[in-house]
Parts: C-alpha cells; sequence; structure tokens
C-alpha cells in the first residue's frame, strides 16, 4: 500500500468509531459565530425598541374574542344595502381594472421582450414596468385620489397601473423565453409583423398570458378592498367604517365575503388554467 | 382542417371552423358587454369636472410637492427602523406559524387528510385572502395603535403565504430520500429531520427572503391606518398638506423598495 492512498484513507479512519454529526450551513465556525451573534443583537434591539403596551394588549384581548365570536356570528343583514353597494363598485372595478390594464401590457410586455423589440423600445417598456411595479397600489392611490377627486374612478386608475407592471413583466419574460423556431418559421413564409406575433409568438405565450390574467384578476379584487381606505371607492369604505364602529359582526360578514370570492376565483382559475394547458 | 369552401376556387385555410368562430364571438361580445357596462358604472360614479381638472391639479401638486423638503430626512430615521423591524419581525413571526401549517397541510405529511388537512388550507385561504392593511385595521381596533400591531398584522398575512408556497415544496419531495431515512429505522420526527428538511431548505429560504421583500414594501404604508413606521409620516403630512415632505417620503419609500428588493434578488441568486 502507498503512503498516499494511507492518506486520503485517513479522515475515514479518523470519524470511525465516533458519532456522525449533521455537517454545518456555514462551514466556517467564527462567520458562523459572526453571524447568530449579529441576529441575536438585531432581535434584541428590535423587540426593545418596540413599545407594547400589555395592559392595552391584556383589554383588547376581549375585544379580540368578540370579533372572532363575530365571525361565528356575521350579520350580512344590518348593514345589507351597504355592503351589497361596496361589493358591487369593488367587483366592477376590479374587472375594468384588470381588462384594461391586461390590454395596455400586452403591448408593453411585447414592448419589453428583448427578442422581440429594439433597444431604444425595449428600454421605455422596462421602465414603464419598474415604475409601475415600485409603487404601491395604495401610494398610487392616495395620488391618484388627490388628482381625480374620490370614487371609483381613482381606483379603476390605480388597479390599471398596478396590473400593467405585473403582467407585462411577467408577460416579457415568457416571450424572451419562448421557443424561436416556431417564430422563424411563420416569418420564413411571408407574414407580416401582425401575423408573425398572431401565429409565431400568440400560441406560445396564451396559455401562460390566461393563467396569469386569472392570477392578477384574484389579486385586483383583493386590492380592492382595502382602496376605499384612502377613498378610491370599493368595499373598503364600508369595512373602515365598520371597524370604526366597532361593528364586528358586519365586519366579518365583508372578510367572510371577501374570502368567498377570493376562494371562488382561485377554483375557476385553476379550472381555466387546466383547460388552456 | 379548417377551411373555406366557395365554389369555383380552392378552399382557402382558416384559423377556426364556423362554431369555433361563434363561440370565440360570443365570448367577446359578452366580455365586451361586460366590459361596458363596468365601464358606465364606474363613469356614472365620476364627477367628470374634477377629471377634466385634473392636468391642472396634477401641476400644482407637482409644483407644491418639489424640491422635497431634506432637512425633514433627520426626522425620518426611527419611523424606517420602525419599518424595518415590522418586517423582519413580522416575517420571523410569520415562519414560525407557517412551517407546521404547511407541514399539516401537505398531502405527504399531513396526520390526517379529512380533518386537519382542511383546517390548514382554511388558515392559508383565510390569512392570505385579506390584506395586510385590512389585518391592520382590526388589531389597531383590538390592540390599539402602533407599531406592536403592524408587527402582528404582517406576520398575520404572510402565514398563508409562506405556508402555501411551502407546503407545494414539500408536497414535490422526492420520496425516495424519505423511504431510505425510513429504512434505517428512524422516527417520524428524524424522517422529518434528515429526510424532509434538507429537501425543502433551499426553498425556505427562498420563501422567507421573497416575503421579506414584499413585507417591506407593504410595513411602508401600513402606518396610513395608525400600525406605525414610515407610513404614519406619511399619512401626518398628507393630513396637513405638506406635499414637499410628501415627496421626500415617497422618495424613502422607493429607495427602500429597490433595495429591499435587491438584496432579497442577491441572496436568492446565493442559495438557489
Amino acid at each position: 500500500m502507498s503512503t498516499s492512498s494511507l492518506h486520503t484513507h485517513r479522515e475515514l479512519d479518523d470519524m470511525l468509531g465516533t458519532r456522525w454529526r449533521k455537517p454545518k450551513l456555514v462551514k466556517q465556525t467564527w462567520l458562523r459565530w459572526v453571524l447568530w451573534i449579529g441576529l441575536v443583537t438585531y432581535l434584541i434591539a428590535a423587540v426593545l425598541t418596540i413599545p407594547v403596551d400589555w395592559s392595552r394588549v391584556y383589554e383588547g384581548l376581549d375585544r379580540g374574542w368578540q370579533f372572532v365570536l363575530a365571525f361565528m356570528t356575521p350579520d350580512f343583514v344590518t348593514r345589507a344595502a351597504d355592503i351589497r353597494d361596496g361589493m358591487l363598485e369593488s367587483i366592477i372595478m376590479t374587472i375594468a381594472a384588470s381588462v384594461v390594464g391586461i390590454a395596455i401590457s400586452i403591448p408593453i410586455g411585447l414592448g419589453a421582450a428583448r427578442n422581440i423589440a429594439p433597444l431604444p423600445v425595449y428600454m421605455i417598456c422596462r421602465g414603464i414596468v419598474a415604475v409601475s411595479r415600485a409603487l404601491q397600489e395604495i401610494i398610487v392611490a392616495i395620488l391618484l385620489v388627490a388628482i381625480f377627486g374620490f370614487g371609483p374612478l381613482a381606483g379603476f386608475l390605480t388597479l390599471s397601473f398596478a396590473t400593467i407592471g405585473f403582467l407585462s413583466k411577467l408577460l416579457a419574460e415568457d416571450i424572451e423565453s419562448m421557443d424561436r423556431v416556431q417564430a422563424e418559421a411563420i416569418r420564413s413564409s411571408g407574414a407580416s409583423w401582425m401575423q408573425w406575433i398572431n401565429y409565431g409568438v400568440q400560441p406560445q405565450v396564451m396559455p401562460r398570458l390566461i393563467g396569469l390574467s386569472m392570477y392578477r384578476l384574484d389579486i385586483n379584487f383583493r386590492e380592492s378592498a382595502i382602496l376605499g381606505l384612502v377613498g378610491a371607492g370599493g368595499i373598503g369604505a364600508t369595512l373602515n367604517t365598520a371597524f370604526d364602529r366597532y361593528e364586528y359582526d358586519t365586519a366579518a360578514a365583508i372578510l367572510i365575503i371577501i374570502i368567498v370570492i377570493v376562494m371562488g376565483l382561485e377554483y375557476l382559475s385553476g379550472l381555466i388554467r387546466a383547460r388552456v394547458q | 382542417m379548417p377551411v373555406y369552401e366557395t365554389a369555383g376556387s380552392p378552399p382557402i385555410w382558416r384559423r377556426r371552423n364556423r362554431n369555433q368562430a361563434l363561440a370565440h364571438w360570443a365570448m367577446w361580445l359578452t366580455g365586451t358587454a361586460i366590459f361596458v357596462y363596468c365601464w358606465m358604472q364606474i363613469s356614472g360614479a365620476t364627477t367628470w369636472f374634477f377629471v377634466w381638472d385634473a392636468p391642472r391639479i396634477a401641476g400644482d401638486i407637482w409644483d407644491r410637492a418639489t424640491p422635497p423638503r431634506w432637512e425633514y430626512i433627520t426626522q425620518l430615521g426611527r419611523p424606517i427602523w420602525d419599518t424595518l423591524n415590522i418586517a423582519t419581525l413580522g416575517t420571523i413571526i410569520a415562519l414560525c406559524f407557517a412551517v407546521p401549517v404547511a407541514f399539516l397541510a401537505a398531502r405527504n405529511t399531513t396526520p390526517s387528510r379529512y380533518i386537519v388537512r382542511p383546517i390548514a388550507l382554511l388558515i392559508i385561504v383565510s390569512t392570505r385572502s385579506i390584506n395586510s392593511l385590512i389585518w391592520a385595521l382590526l388589531l389597531i381596533a383590538i390592540i390599539g395603535p402602533g407599531v406592536f400591531a403592524g408587527v402582528v398584522a404582517i406576520a398575520i398575512r404572510s402565514i398563508g403565504f409562506c405556508a402555501k408556497l411551502l407546503y407545494e415544496a414539500i408536497e414535490e419531495i422526492d420520496e425516495t430520500q424519505v423511504e431510505a431515512i425510513t429504512a434505517t429505522g428512524a422516527s417520524r420526527w428524524q424522517v422529518m429531520a434528515y429526510g424532509i428538511v434538507p429537501q425543502i431548505l433551499p426553498a425556505f429560504a427562498g420563501i422567507a427572503v421573497f416575503r421579506w421583500d414584499i413585507n417591506i414594501r407593504e410595513s411602508t404604508v401600513l402606518g396610513l391606518v395608525g400600525a406605525g413606521g414610515i407610513g404614519l409620516q406619511l399619512n401626518a403630512s398628507l393630513n396637513v398638506l405638506a406635499w414637499p415632505q410628501v415627496s421626500l417620503i415617497l422618495l424613502v419609500i422607493l429607495a427602500a423598495v429597490v433595495i429591499s428588493e435587491w438584496v432579497s434578488a442577491k441572496v436568492r441568486g446565493a442559495i438557489i
């Protein structure tokens, strides 16, 4: 036996008879300790700077329990008209904003795909996507309410704007990863640009586009529930009023309706996605 | 293959046959009708005078908001720290709850498919479908305004999100590894620790960082309803129409969002 092979087996021989230990996630001992100490220091600092009024929390537990009870006995009736109007407005905003948002995000998505768009168009479209993604719905809603006044129009514009950033980005990524061969085959048959997009690109991205659109409809509905907090229409205003007046049973009823609609949308989008794929 | 048949000329290719074309057309008609109805409703609820006036108002707000009041940044240190804490502590608490919920919801690890699993799924869907701002509203009514309400709101909102992604990861694990560990005579917990956990650890880390990134965004606006963080300052400035402060706060929020997205992308790139 040569010395080198003896040497290579050395580690194994040493470990023979000792207990197996789980390999550590971070190899260097010092780095592991630094990370742990850093984490613990941060947590202590963070927890210490959060003022918690435990007596207030203790008093609140009673109200929290009342809310849980309210969930068992939700009150759909007392404010039925308010709930119905708010819900309807939310749904209307959601549908209109999804349609407009999707319609706008398709050309922007095409423009933001590097394999289709020339560089200047690509830069502009990516810029639009970045701006739309960086601004949150509620902040956009505040600004739009200040500009356009109270009402569902501001909410509709907010949701459309947010849809553009979400859908264009994912659509562009899907187009960028498409199969070039099909698109080239269509182009080589002498197709115009529109025909090329319609027959070469669209069939490849359509299933995913439909799935994403359904998902965005779902998100838009959930977001539309909070836009009312800043005056942009929808069920949020009713919900806020219900909380402010401590009408937990009405609030619970609204929340249950939201949950049921979201579940229904999820189920529907599952069905549609299964069909198109 | 669908074609147009006309007497005297060869058939011409078309995309859909007659029934498909009709169904397609009907679908578009219904869709358009629904959209037009929705638009009429929105239009009816809008004061169009304000809309025509909007460009002037927007210009006016822009004039008031620029330049941002840079000195105000000295008062934003504490709110930014609070915002960071709301997001980070909220994510950590959420993960503590999301892990057991995910194990109970995953088909291959749930102890009982007909009792526990539906309950876990209900927890996931109900926490996920309600926005963190609404959770914050609710918690403020219960435990009073402040950073603590924000932390709890973010935590509850994140449970459903993290648990959903995590239980999908658990359902996709490689069963052969689990079998191998079971074959060594490991207990149920040992199978969990050595067969399942190592397989979902990368997904777990990815989800945690991803959710943290989202939580930073959400915690910046929680203050609008009184749940602490930089949103409180935003709300206060909006209420007194201090537009130069508003524009500065929006810039800070934008910077926070960009930085958190950059950090999350870096960390996920390093893990996966």
